[in-house]
């Protein structure tokens, strides 16, 4: 193993709880396995380009609760998802009426941990309307919540979901925000909200910033994502994290904090998520099929076992 | 059917397998859908009664058996988990009056399911208002691929024998031999048999002896009362040269079969006709004995 190569240490374990698995590929899953990825979180997002119909919506949500599931498991790793309408989406307002109607038929699905991700992405008026919306949602049905925050207008952005969770009286809690950023991370925590911290090449957080941030404010309240999608992103994104915080000399229980406890702890609140799962895992059998698809195709043995080291990148993601 | 005694059952059940408050909690949710709550409420306590009431199993005794055989024939909720059963109970409380109302709501509930849903939705089915409705949907099930959900409609449920057609009946059983379903849990397995299903039945038997593969002992029970001509060909091959288990299967069979020619063939081998006579070999035994061989292969394997 090269100096750079990722670790492989049979005892650390990872939860990545923000990543879009619809758009990785089965290589991306042995690699996540491989690093110690036990398990994942999807939350319903957009695909890139907007859907058009509520049929697409519907596809996309029997997708996360059903075969991604399936997906994963052939990889040892355990899949759950949030539920919800994103923001980019939110302003094609008689579609997100539709999608508003479809959610409670997803919302309290097995395996689901919260409401999201949900948010601002312009501020618009509509974005705003089915914010709320979901938020009584959210409160009606006793679940969490994943708050997106924009790109732009990041600070203002934030400060402005909180005071709309506060409004409608949700625990801080039971409710993640995400990509953070050293502008945002102290009002977050001062407020009582769970921190979540998106490593992401270029747009978002890199992770040597991502060390600072928990040397500076420890690991209270704070956990780490990859938040790999269909863009430029990487699926390691947590454990690199983690090697790069004990290599800068963090201590080895922050790593494990804010990469695998404290997104257990947050999202366990939901009753959907619990270490058992993982620990007394059913056995990996690729044979399995699922609506009369298995993911391995061509004869392939079914047989998940340690593939090469085949990644050989840095552990630094800028 | 007595409706308002399967519902007394399976309160009582769910008072007894859940936690205090999850059983508060589906009476509450309950009372909210009789009382004509907008669908929404329906939609998401159907979903989310694992997260109240967990999924331990009902574990039902002999007794409560009776009596849920009592208040509708053929139901057998005695291997359900109390997580099915609080989903039966939210389903049989959505007001049933308007039926085009009560249909559209149960057709979106059924289209957006995941797999556990699925399941306790066609469990539900034999206890449902206006039976006749549903076989579409039922057949729906069995077209599904995941095996818990075609196992729900197929296995320890009265609906099929009762609703469906010859045609989708004898798919029905088809496919349970193809996916490994065992035929003894289907209900109405001999009563239903009939002569177009017998022939799908052996011409599938032939294809997988061609592909020089077994099939399951049980194929032959639908097969008994109909066999004739080749079919009694095949069944002496069976009981000549089959597995132990095989030939027994194909003695149950010849026994069923009404021609001379069956009975010949079988006194050929006198102990097994002999086992079959006195009662001592039954398609139930016969069954039982393969599932606990399949169970000891897999400890064997492990
Ligand atoms: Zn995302």
């Amino acid at each position: 193993m090269s100096e750079n190569a990722t670790p492989r240490d049979e005892r650390t374990m990872y939860i990545d709880p923000h990543v879009h698995m619809v758009s990785r590929t089965t290589d991306d899953y042995e690699a996540m396995r491989d690093a110690g990825v036990v398990a994942v979180i999807e939350p319903a997002f957009w695909l890139g380009q907007p859907r058009t119909n509520i049929g697409a919506f519907q596809h996309y949500f029997n997708m996360l609760v059903g075969w991604e599931r399936f997906r994963a498991a052939q990889f040892g790793i355990r899949h759950y998802c949030t539920i919800g309408l994103n923001a980019k989406e939110a302003n094609n307002e008689p579609l997100a009426e539709e999608v508003m109607d479809l959610l409670p038929l997803y919302a309290a699905k097995e395996g689901v941990v919260a409401i999201g991700e949900i948010g601002y992405d312009d501020m618009t008026d509509a974005e705003e309307r089915f914010f709320h919306e979901q938020l009584d949602l959210a409160k009606e049905l006793d679940m969490l919540v994943l708050v997106h925050t924009p790109h732009r207008n990041k600070k203002e952005g934030t400060s402005r979901s909180m005071d709309l969770c506060e409004e409608h009286n949700l625990d801080p809690t039971r409710v993640i925000i995400d990509h953070n950023n050293e502008e945002t991370v102290e009002e977050v925590l001062d407020r009582g909200f769970w921190a979540a911290f998106t490593i992401y090449p270029e747009t978002k957080m890199g992770n040597e910033r991502m060390v600072e941030i928990v040397r500076e404010y420890g690991t209270e309240r704070i956990f780490v994502d990859s938040a790999a999608d269909w863009g430029v992103s990487d699926p390691l994104g947590v454990p690199k994290t983690a090697q790069l915080m004990l290599e800068r000399g963090l201590p080895k229980e922050a790593a494990r904090t804010v990469c695998y406890d404290n997104p257990l702890a947050a999202y366990g609140q939901s009753g959907q998520i619990a270490e058992e799962d993982w620990l007394n895992p059913p056995a990996i059998d690729q044979r399995q099929v699922y609506s009369g698809n298995s993911v391995l195709r061509g004869g392939r043995d079914p047989v998940v076992e340690d593939p090469a080291d085949r990644r050989k990148d840095s552990i630094i993601i800028e | 059917m007595d409706r308002s005694r399967v519902i007394e059952l399976l309160d009582r059940w769910i008072a007894e397998a859940a936690p205090d408050e999850g059983h508060r909690w589906v009476q509450e949710k309950q009372e909210e859908i009789a009382g004509g709550a907008p669908n929404r409420v329906f939609y998401t306590s159907f979903s989310a009664v694992p997260r109240y009431t967990g999924k331990a199993d009902l574990d039902l005794s002999a007794a409560d058996r009776e009596a849920a055989e009592e208040a509708r024939a053929g139901w057998r909720p005695g291997d359900w988990s109390v997580d099915q059963a609080g989903r039966s109970r939210l389903v049989l409380s959505l007001p049933s009056e308007d039926r085009d109302a009560y249909l559209s709501t149960l057709d979106r509930v059924f289209t957006h399911a995941d797999m556990n849903e699925s399941v306790a939705l066609y469990q539900t089915l034999p206890v449902l208002p206006y039976p006749k409705a549903h076989r579409a949907r039922a057949a729906e099930g069995l077209r599904t691929n995941i095996t818990a959900v075609f196992n729900a409609v197929a296995l320890h449920n009265p609906y099929p024998a009762e609703q469906f057609d010859d045609g989708a009946w004898n798919q029905m059983v088809l496919k349970a031999v193809f996916v490994g379903s065992p035929l003894y849990a289907i209900q109405g397995i001999d009563r239903r048999a009939n002569a177009e299903l017998a022939r799908m039945l052996v011409d599938y038997a032939h294809e997988r002896w061609a592909a020089d593969r077994s099939v399951t002992p049980e194929l032959w029970r639908p097969v008994g009362p109909f066999a004739e001509g080749a079919m009694l060909d095949d069944l002496e091959r069976v009981i000549t040269a089959g597995t132990p288990a095989e030939q027994q299967a194909a003695a149950l069979a010849l026994a069923q079969s009404p021609t001379d020619r069956a009975a010949t063939i079988l006194d050929a081998h006198p102990e097994l006709r002999d086992a079959v006579q006195r009662g001592a070999l039954t398609w139930g035994r016969l069954a039982r004995e393969a599932m606990d061989a399949a169970d000891h292969a897999v400890e064997n394997a492990a």
